[in-house]
């Protein structure tokens, strides 16, 4: 018998099959991996967007109003009694109810801050005094979560925090037409409050906006002109690799640091106010600087040598030649990894907590000292609050930081795509 | 050209800010309050109140917690330290020599009222109806031997039928605060503690040999049956929720807000209710203070009126608006006293 040696060809077919389940496998995996992070991805946008989008619509009643000259009394408008006048209303809409207690559970339907709408008003145009007049006031957050469904009607009257009689009040006001959600403005006009109906993101915003714009023009001239210094100017030596391992340990420093740094720095030692964003804004800038410095190099490398060649060619000076050539072709990678430090800077809280920037306040910040927190301090501080109407809220602030991360990001990647050149 | 201007334009910008701030701080125009956790809700309350009653602005509130705010509160006198700290429990002996020793001299005590730290589980398992000794006897590190004998074992208990024969035969798993927090602090004083003295012979520890007591009573065990679950109340209410087998401590306030979907456990024979706690039958309650600096009033605007505002009956009273958030009001005659040191600003004698 003759022994047939197998061919190439035998050895590569006999391989085949299994060589071509091998590639399939690997590939699935990758695959798998990515629905499995598409899917914690969706269950997380999921359950947040279902928790909050409720939040942004908000129970108003509406209310006749009769601005009496004698209950306000017109010589003091300021310490007025304006709860009386809704109290009036609500005594008119309601007659049956009477007695002390029965007249207060009824007058917990509207919130609390109900009155000092009504003071607005009359502060600012004090010619309603004497007439009547249609009048939207929030109602009590229970009576706002009833109206969402968040407080189930079949449950015992003795574990809700609304009783019967109140909900068959509400029932009577909603046929009435005088109450319904409608889109919730306080949310985007008001600073922080203990009372979830009155409570909104603006003096959070406004402070991110503050910190952030200290952190930008901080960070951002710092570390190009690092960058730059290092890349372009810096001779190498033991010194320059001594920075360099400095700037990327930096890079990975927890975040918290930097608020002891702060702490110890700014406050203790410069007397700096607490929980000002100009504070915060400085800690954030120590924390992205080594971020910006980073991707700035990275872009700065990236410039082939030969434009810099060409430019020393003609006779450009080395700063002409950067500043020209050099520094216009390396911006937006240096402006995209800029825009992802401030979206680090963003969602930070645990440096700001050292700084005092983790606080209840209520009053929107104005400027660069005023008291003020951020957005994910804020969310943070809902969190924890024990009112059933802040977790909707919390969620809903969730929504607008990750609104912002999403068009910071986007305006990075948009970038990167319109202007970057490959060589 | 553009570019360089723009950057120069910012830095100067913020150094013009830097240098208005240093002025600015020279005097502060709102009242600065830290500490508590358990006393935020309330203080802020007040706050929000106060700042929309009065032509003063509304005061600003960190929640550090009761220590942390006593280290703030005791760094000294001026406008960069706080003028109010909030604390779940009494100012310690060493924390108030620390505020001697750095100048804050006069410090004004209130007592604000009461908080109740419940147990509690789901609704949809059943009531249980604890002692304090249970509580110890569950969660203790080391417990008095089962067989007898006056000596502690590690704690091996497992299920609440093995601590007492009439619980049910779920494990024992119990979420809770973590050490930092004032209400864990609170918890074991009041309900271990109180548990671990039923003991004779541990109790009789306390004279003889005060820290191995402390270390019996003191001490949670780290085997999991206690699940540190963080600051986050919120967080426990929800997963006692999604898991009925577990029980949760925490202040009355969640249970207050969430008794749709949650229930207090009875310590000693007593519900957690509102009632019970205000008369002081509910065994694991706590007072809760804020202390003042003298040295401030007088120099930051609107301490006084804030003082007026947190001590009038309309806040703290029996149906002030202070109770819609939790809070248990102190009995009248208490209320009172407070009042007055809030008024003529008694100062702390130790």
């Amino acid at each position: 018998m003759e022994k047939q040696t197998p061919s190439t060809m035998d050895i590569v077919n006999r391989g085949l099959a299994r060589r071509y389940r091998k590639e399939k496998q690997f590939k699935l995996l990758g695959l798998s991996a990515i629905i499995a992070s598409l899917m914690f991805l969706v269950f997380l946008f999921g359950s947040i967007v279902a928790n909050g989008w409720t939040a942004f619509r908000q129970g108003a009643i509406y209310l006749d109003i009769t601005f009496d000259e004698q209950a306000l009394q017109v010589e003091n408008l300021r310490n007025a009694n304006y709860g009386k006048l809704i109290k009036t209303s609500m005594a008119e809409l309601f007659p049956d109810v009477s007695g002390r207690s029965q007249t207060r559970r009824l007058n917990k339907l509207v919130s609390s801050g109900a009155a000092f709408e009504l003071q607005d008003m009359v502060l600012s145009d004090p010619g309603l005094i004497g007439t009547t007049k249609l009048v939207r006031l929030p109602v009590d957050d229970e009576v706002d979560m009833l109206l969402k469904g968040h407080i189930s009607r079949d449950v015992p009257e003795s574990e809700r925090r609304i009783s019967d009689e109140q909900i068959a009040w509400v029932d009577q006001l909603v046929e009435a037409g005088r109450l319904q959600l409608e889109f919730n403005t306080t949310f985007f006009t008001a600073g922080d409050s203990r009372e979830p109906e009155l409570s909104g993101i603006k003096g959070a915003i406004m402070g991110s906006m503050f910190t952030l714009l200290v952190t930008l023009a901080l960070s951002f001239p710092i570390g190009v002109a690092a960058a730059v210094y290092l890349e372009e100017f810096a001779p190498s030596n033991k010194w320059t690799d001594f920075i360099e391992v400095n700037i990327n340990n930096l890079a990975a420093v927890p975040s918290i640091v930097f608020g002891l740094l702060g702490l110890a720095v700014f406050l203790n030692f410069f007397g700096l106010p607490r929980s000002a964003p100009l504070v915060g804004g400085l800690v954030l800038t120590l924390m992205t600087l080594p971020t910006i410095i980073i991707a700035s190099r990275a872009s700065l490398k990236s410039v082939p040598p030969s434009i810099r060649e060409a430019a020393l060619g003609v006779g450009a000076s080395k700063m002409q030649a950067i500043t020209h050539h050099v520094l216009p072709l390396a911006m937006p990678g240096m402006m995209t990894g800029t825009i992802i430090g401030m979206a680090q800077a963003l969602g930070e809280t645990a440096p700001l907590l050292m700084i005092g920037m983790v606080a209840f306040i209520v009053d929107v910040p104005g400027s660069f000292t005023d008291p003020s927190t951020v957005l994910p301090v804020q969310i943070y501080l809902w969190a924890d609050s024990p009112e059933r109407a802040f977790v909707e809220r919390t969620s809903a602030a969730i929504m607008v930081l990750l609104t912002f991360l999403i068009c910071m990001n986007g305006v990075a990647v948009f970038l990167r795509k319109k202007f970057e050149r490959r060589w | 050209m553009l570019k360089k201007g723009l950057i120069f334009g910012a830095v100067s910008l913020l150094a013009v800010s830097a240098v208005n701030t240093s002025s600015a701080a020279g005097g502060r125009d709102y009242i600065s309050i830290v500490g508590s956790s358990t006393v935020y809700p309330f203080a802020t309350t007040v706050a929000e109140q106060f700042g929309k009653t009065t032509k003063f602005k509304t005061p600003k509130i960190e929640s550090t917690g009761s220590g942390g705010g006593m280290k703030l509160f005791c760094a000294g006198v001026g406008v960069e330290s706080p003028d109010i700290t909030n604390a779940s429990r009494r100012i310690k002996s060493s924390e108030f020599k620390k505020c001697q020793d750095n100048g804050v001299k006069d410090i004004v005590e209130i007592k604000i009222g009461y908080d109740g730290i419940v147990v509690a589980n789901s609704k949809k398992a059943e009531q249980l109806k604890l002692s304090r000794k249970d509580l110890f006897l569950a969660l203790a590190k080391d417990v008095p031997d089962p067989k007898g004998g006056e000596k502690v074992v590690p704690n091996p208990y497992k299920t609440w039928k093995d601590v007492n024969p009439e619980l049910p035969a779920t494990a024992i798993e119990v979420l809770g605060p973590p050490p930092t927090s004032g209400t864990r602090d609170a918890f074991v004083e009041l309900a271990m503690e109180g548990g671990c003295k039923k003991f004779d012979f541990i109790k009789a520890m306390k004279k003889s040999d005060k820290n191995a007591y402390k270390g019996i009573c003191h001490t949670v065990r780290e085997d999991g049956a206690y699940i540190e679950a963080g600051e986050n109340d919120n967080l426990i209410v929800q997963k006692l929720d999604a898991n009925p087998q577990s029980l949760g401590i925490f202040g009355f306030s969640f249970l207050d807000q969430n008794g749709d979907k949650i229930q207090g456990s009875f310590v000693d024979g007593q519900a957690p209710t509102f009632e019970n706690i205000a008369d002081g039958k509910y065994p694991v309650s706590r007072p809760l203070y804020f202390y003042v600096k003298k040295a401030h009033v007088g120099v930051i605007p609107g301490i006084a009126e804030f003082l007026a505002e947190f001590s009038s009956d309309r806040t703290w009273g029996e149906d002030g608006y202070l109770t819609e958030k939790g809070l248990i009001p102190a009995p009248a005659e208490e209320r009172a006293k407070f009042a007055a040191d809030a008024k003529g600003l008694t100062p702390l004698s130790m």
